[in-house]
């Protein structure tokens, strides 16, 4: 059997012993051994680990000074040589998952050990953390104590060891994104088969290949009065000044651009370029108007359909945008264009 | 406050799925708001008329 792993336990104010959410305020500390849930840990460790300190802090402080709060955890870590942190689990509280996951992530980047959380998939710091760190899914009820830190436990013995660690399923953990070869029995067609048949049995099956995940958004009021509107033209088909100053990514984009059309009547092709891998961009470069419609914009703006085409044109190549870039660039259009008083856009993608 | 968006794109599946909520079908994947087998004035025309389609949906109550 190898030598005892050092385990570091990280809490929130509450299961620390600190106080409730009164406490919440309260800054980074450290205590020596196991406290609170800190005993249950100890008990799944069995002899394989032992609980040597206890970090805490308070949910609100960390939230409003994650920066210093994480230096400071990780000063009081480092203090304690350890192999392995456990942090949570933070079931449903989302402060609290935050902070479990941001100091995870500290602990295995700058201190280099294996970390583990767990959370509720619904916990906010499962979003932001799960492809980065270890989350056993706890589901929301802080009864399941126990089997959850003998889960985050078990977890967290193999990754300080360096043993290999099981698919999500196995180990239950929430999971991480990460794709791995491995034989597989029959080849590809068969396997396909497999599911469609189970699929139509009404059986269980499990893809291999789950597609991303969409969040219905939630409509946003529509334009009440057009005529007093301002309107703006936003694209994905790469529409990029001449030349391309900016070498803006024809495809797997991680930026927009902004491009001037203050007092412009049309798009000149011989000003503005379309670059895009993923279309044939010849009929678009031929005539921009193809792509986006400033030439009619500006007619109707002049007719007083509504009362201002918006001065800039934001663009993107959207080819193969990976989604968390694509919701990334999106929501910094958003908000660029609340800023400049648009009510209202015309995105046009190809 | 937050912004409507009218989305005009060819691929109207995905931009559902994406979760798109006002959505105008194009003149195509290669010419969005455009027709390059018009005339110039027709497809000036066609183009005006997806942007009138567009700045309707975004007066739509959802």
């Amino acid at each position: 059997m190898g030598k005892k792993v050092r385990v570091i336990h990280y809490l929130n104010q509450f299961f620390a012993q600190v106080g409730g959410e009164e406490k919440g305020g309260a800054g980074p500390g450290v205590k020596k051994g196991a406290v609170g849930p800190g005993r249950v840990l100890q008990q799944a460790l069995g002899d394989r680990g032992e609980v040597v300190a206890t970090l805490f802090c308070g949910d609100n402080y960390f939230a409003e000074n994650q920066e210093k709060a994480t230096e400071k955890l990780l000063q009081y870590a480092a203090l304690s040589d350890p192999d392995l942190l456990i942090a949570g689990p933070a079931f449903k509280a989302g402060r609290y998952g935050v902070a479990c996951g941001a100091i995870c992530r500290a602990a295995q980047e700058r201190l280099r050990i294996a970390a583990v959380s767990g959370m509720d998939e619904e916990n906010a710091g499962t979003a932001l953390f799960r492809k980065s760190v270890y989350i056993i899914n706890s589901g929301s009820s802080a009864a399941r104590m126990a089997p959850i830190l003998q889960r985050m436990s078990a977890l967290g013995i193999k990754l300080a060891q360096g043993a290999p660690v099981g698919k999500p399923e196995e180990e239950g953990y929430i999971p991480r994104g990460i794709k791995r070869n491995e034989f597989a029995a029959k080849p590809p067609a068969e396997r396909a088969v497999d599911m469609l048949l189970a699929k139509i049995r009404g059986d269980p099956f499990k893809t291999e290949i789950s597609a991303p995940e969409f969040h219905p958004i939630k409509p946003a009021k529509p334009i009440r009065d057009l005529a007093s509107a301002v309107i703006a033209l936003v694209t994905d088909g790469g529409l990029v000044p001449e030349g391309n100053p900016q070498r803006m990514e024809p495809g797997r984009p991680t930026r927009f651009t902004a491009l001037a059309v203050d007092g412009l009547d049309r798009l000149d092709p011989d000003k503005f370029d379309v670059n895009h891998s993923g279309f044939d961009t010849a009929y678009a470069n031929q005539d921009p108007h193809r792509l986006v419609p400033l030439d009619v914009a500006r007619d109707l703006e002049r007719e007083g359909v509504f009362r201002k085409l918006h001065d800039t044109i934001l663009a993107t190549g959207g080819a193969h945008a990976a989604v968390e870039n694509a919701t990334r660039i999106g929501r910094g259009m958003a908000e660029r264009l609340k800023t400049e008083g648009v009510d209202g856009v015309i995105l046009t993608s190809t | 406050m937050e912004i409507p968006v009218v989305q005009i794109c060819t691929m109207i599946p995905v931009a559902k799925e994406v979760g798109s909520l006002r959505v105008i079908p194009s003149g195509g994947i290669v010419s969005p708001t455009g027709n390059p087998a018009l005339a110039p004035n027709e497809e000036k025309e066609f183009r005006r008329n997806l942007v009138l389609s567009a700045l309707r949906a975004l007066q739509e109550e959802l």
